[in-house]
């Protein structure tokens, strides 16, 4: 599989059909389905009647668009008009939205190919994509291991090789950690870039979305083509959206790159993980940048902050889902809130119900004020830390994940050791500022990836210095071994 | 406090605040485009938004926001330019999202008061934004008997004003006069369409009562679902009553929630103080907070039209009305536009305000009619006016006109013509009658004569009788004494 912008460069100068690239996608996938399980839903129909369009927008002499025949996975929590989107969770396993989410309308027009909807945690809450009500996904550099969560099918169908680019979203790193597993870019945009209409909500000041791809000039041209004001969503953010591909960098000369002194090494309990990362930094140090030190003093309260903002946010977003109007219905009992509790019962699996009595615990008036408020002054000082960082540096460098790729089943029974995954990136979500993990080389033979962090809306910095350090490091061309082995 | 009360024999008030739920007439709902429509097809004006379909989002509807702050102004709150919104949790089948979108520690408004009639001042606590819920329709005659319910989310994300009053009002019928004055300034402002029979304008109430002249609150029972101002009077007379009765015969009044019951004329409980519910408010992230130009607040504040007591005031100086009939005729915007319209148009406010306070009302109420859903015009009651003056037409035939105006929206000119009833005032045409009638009854003649003044209404009648009602009563009246004395 080529990338993204040569996919789309060869079917504007009409040397390749869209109808072609979308068929061998979909081949791909099918050929290596069945043991990787990336998909919820496969939407052949959808892919190839968009084919066909952009190819007669192409033939017509028309800009059939940025993403032109670009083939693109979308987790299943993007509202997709006419087909089932399940957000992973049992309660919408039948769900057929009347409607399409902003990013996907913006993806179709762009000229992109939705393939097919990706697996992913029930309602985005895992780090493993083992939460799925339905599978789980598996890895494609060793399918005995996760492909990380919970935009797990999204980085594995594009870390497989099958698509150039697919859809994420990342509440607490649930885009970053996937990527870093895979070996894809995976991005997070600032808080309010993207319009979050029709994207099923977990967190709502936290969920934002973004791209998984091969390379960081396709997370470029997506980003681009995603990004922007929307009306429908009163968050989103009226800036203008730069040509992020203009922004890509050959060298770093005169770029300032911040290590953080705060983040607790011990998190990362394989010695490799550390020499790695001292490895990345050097590499970015050679290609021209100056190191600089900078201070997170807040970030360790990261993980508490956000296991109180997300579930409380959870906890009211996801009470809509009791049976009475869509979804799942489980009737009997005496009266309507009978049938609420057995629907939710049976609807929702066992971390979305803990998150759920979490956050309701959390906004109980008594608790309210000694939870949540106290959470979202934590949240102030984190972007304070982050503003004061950003006075002495341009990006910040460091680790994306603690570890690489672990076994299916070696945390599942073991939630805290799950939470813990998200450590080195909920600060950025708290602060709402962009992060994105790109391919930093490999532990124990298993990728594991860099984070880079901007200012808000500053999404070019951190690409361009990632396009430099993927372009002198090579280590996002790498293929995942056991699959091109077979 | 209320023990000692009753050992005492001494006498309690009642203590009412209301919180009145009012419908703001914007084109689209709260935090979507569809139609705000009363009346329409069920489940006809939905979308995603007010559906709670998964990852709809709200967007802020800024009409609202203006009517909500134009109310403030008008009832001399104190209007925030910086707000935000709140999530009200809790599961009901009517709530699309099982949270309602509302606003908790910082209302649009806070303060302001609504001046009664007597001049008594009811404060207010706030006014906040908040959208309305579905209508749940139960299969059956009772809901606990009822096999299925049919949910109408066309009411679902309709704008509504919360208006928050403190606990000034002293009884039912204050509380009817609160809610008269509020609904007056509301339809002048033209925020709401202010209907109690469609669910426009809703009310609960906090009640409580008290030893006379003493200050401390008692324990207060909510009541809920009076759907008219009668009901209102009705509800929170039974129910001070009802607590009134607790005090005589010791039993303690516990908090909770009651709901009025119109058809048997009680309340009763529907859940108590420890069935509350934890609203578990927090801001809604969906939202960021809002945020009003001060030069917008004041062009909202400056394009007020003139309020009922203003206009009331204007009314009793301008055309001399009485204190009493420049009240009832700037109730309503629509209504007190008409009256002045025929005064003008006639040039007699007097008579204007006795026709719509009179017949025109009557005809209306008997119809089940109101001067705005009338087709009648201010320029034809304003020309019956005038033939009534002039006496084209008799007092009977008049009020037969004034039917087919309000009815029809008639021209009182063509009614006459078309059922021939033109009085004569012609006095030898009179003439010719009265003699004739005054020559076939000499015992009347003599009778009024002998100082019976009743006996000239007889002849009168029978004069009216004579010319089939066509005859002018003056005429015949001058004629007849001319005879007579
Ligand atoms: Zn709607």
């Amino acid at each position: 599989m080529i990338s993204g912008h040569e996919i789309r460069d060869a079917v504007a100068r009409r040397e390749r059909s869209a109808v072609e690239v979308a068929q061998q996608a979909l081949q791909a996938i099918d050929r290596l389905e069945p043991r990787l399980r990336a998909y919820i839903s496969l939407l052949p129909e959808r892919a190839l009647s968009q084919a066909r369009s952009v190819d007669a927008r192409s033939r017509a002499g028309q800009d059939a668009g940025l993403l032109a025949g670009v083939p693109v996975a979308i987790k299943d929590l993007f509202c997709t008009k006419g087909d089932r989107t399940t957000c992973g969770s049992k309660i919408l396993q039948d769900f057929r939205p009347p409607y399409s989410a902003t990013v996907v309308e913006r993806l179709e027009a762009a000229g992109a190919v939705v393939v097919g909807k990706t697996n992913m945690d029930e309602f985005a809450m895992g780090s493993s994509c083992e939460n799925s009500a339905f599978f789980p996904t598996r890895n494609p550099w060793d399918e005995g291991r996760v492909p990380g969560g919970s935009s797990g099918g999204s980085a594995s169908t594009v870390g497989a090789g099958c698509v150039p680019l697919a859809m994420g979203t990342d509440t607490g790193g649930s885009i970053r950690e996937p990527a870093s597993f895979c070996n894809v870019v995976g991005v997070k945009p600032t808080y309010g870039r993207v319009s979050r209409y029709g994207m099923i909500a977990f967190a709502s000041s936290l969920d934002q979305a973004g791209p998984l791809s091969r390379d960081v000039r396709d997370a470029a041209d997506a980003l681009e083509v995603i990004a922007g004001f929307d009306p429908m969503d009163s968050t989103s953010v009226d800036v203008p959206v730069p040509r992020y591909a203009d922004h890509l960098l050959e060298d770093l000369t005169g770029v300032r790159v911040g290590l953080v002194d705060d983040f607790d090494e011990t998190i990362a309990a394989d010695s490799g993980m550390t020499s790695l990362y001292q490895t990345a930094y050097r590499n970015i140090e050679a290609l021209g940048a100056t190191l600089v030190h900078v201070r997170l003093p807040h970030a360790k309260y990261g993980l508490a902050t956000y296991y109180l903002i997300a579930p409380a946010e959870c906890s009211s977003n996801l009470a809509r889902y009791d049976g009475t109007r869509y979804g799942l219905r489980v009737d009997g009992g005496d009266d309507v809130y009978s049938m609420f509790e057995r629907t939710r019962a049976e609807g929702f699996g066992p971390e979305v119900k803990r998150r759920i009595v979490l956050g309701t615990y959390a906004l109980c008036s008594g608790y309210y004020d000694a939870y949540y408020v106290r959470a979202q002054k934590v949240r102030t000082l984190m972007k304070a830390d982050f503003d004061l960082a950003f006075a002495s540096c341009d990006v910040i460098a460091c680790p994306a994940v603690s570890c690489p790729p672990f076994e299916l089943g070696a945390k599942s029974q073991d939630p805290v050791a799950m939470y813990l995954m998200d450590y080195f990136t909920i600060p950025m979500s708290l602060a709402g500022i962009p992060a994105m993990s790109v391919p930093a080389g490999y532990v124990n033979g298993l990728p594991v990836g860099l984070q880079l962090v901007s200012p808000a809306f500053e999404e070019a910095r951190m690409l361009g210095v990632a396009h430099a350090y993927e372009k002198a490091t090579g280590h996002a061309r790498r293929r995942a071994p056991q699959l091109s082995a077979r | 406090m209320i023990d000692s009360a009753r050992e005492q024999g001494l006498e309690t008030e009642a203590v009412i605040g209301l919180e009145v739920h009012v419908e703001l007439s914007t084109h689209s709902k709260m935090f979507c485009g569809c139609r705000n429509q009363f009346g329409a097809p069920p489940n006809s004006q939905v979308c995603p938004v007010c559906l709670g379909l998964p990852g709809a989002l709200p967007v802020i509807n800024g009409r609202a926001v203006e009517y909500l702050c134009k109310t403030g102004f008008a009832l001399g709150c104190t209007v925030s330019p910086y707000s935000k919104f709140d999530r009200k949790n809790y599961f009901y089948p009517d709530m699309p999202k099982n949270y309602q979108i509302s606003q908790y520690d910082m209302p649009l408004t806070t303060g302001g008061s609504v001046t009664l009639v007597s001049g008594r001042k009811v404060r207010l606590n706030r006014i906040h934004l908040e959208e309305d819920t579905g209508k749940n329709t139960h299969a059956g005659a009772a809901i606990s008997r009822s096999e299925y319910t049919l949910i109408d989310y066309n009411r679902a994300g309709v704008p509504l004003m919360e208006i928050v009053s403190e606990p000034d009002i002293g009884s039912p019928q204050e509380a009817e006069q609160y809610l008269s004055e509020l609904k007056g300034i509301l339809s002048h402002i033209g925020v709401s369409d202010v209907k109690m029979h469609e669910g426009s304008l809703r009310c609960d109430a906090n009640v409580s009562i008290r030893p006379v002249g003493t200050q401390r609150l008692g324990v207060k029972a909510e009541v809920k679902n009076m759907n008219s101002f009668r009901s209102v009077v009705r509800a929170l007379s039974f129910e001070i009553e009802r607590m009134r009765e607790c005090t005589r015969v010791g039993q303690p009044i516990v908090q909770e929630t009651r709901g009025w019951d119109e058809s048997r004329g009680v309340t009763h409980s529907m859940r108590s103080k420890e069935q509350a519910h934890d609203y578990r408010y927090f801001p809604d992230p969906d939202l960021v907070p809002l945020s009003i130009d001060a030069a917008l607040l004041e062009r909202w504040r400056l394009e007020l039209p003139e309020l009922p007591d203003s206009k009331r005031a204007r009314f009793a100086a301008e055309y001399g009305l009485s204190a009493y009939d420049a009240g009832v005729l700037t109730q309503e915007a629509g209504d007190a536009a008409f009256f002045e319209a025929v005064a003008k148009a006639s040039g007699d406010a007097k008579q204007a305000a006795n026709w719509l306070m009179g017949d025109v009302r009557k005809c209306l109420q008997l119809h089940g009619l109101t001067l705005s859903s009338s087709p009648m015009k201010p320029a034809h009651l304003a020309a019956l006016i005038a033939m009534v003056k002039s006496g084209a037409i008799g007092g009977k035939a008049a009020k037969e006109v004034c039917d087919e105006l309000v009815m029809h929206g008639r021209d009182p000119q063509d009614v006459v013509g078309e059922r021939g009833l033109a009085q004569t005032s012609d006095a030898s045409a009179v003439a010719v009658i009265v003699d004739a009638v005054v020559a076939r009854n000499p015992e009347s003649v003599t009778a009024y004569r002998g100082g019976k003044l009743k006996a000239l209404d007889f002849l009168i009648g029978q004069a009216m009788r004579e010319s089939r009602g066509k005859a002018n009563v003056d005429v015949v009246r001058s004629r007849l004494q001319e005879l007579l004395d």
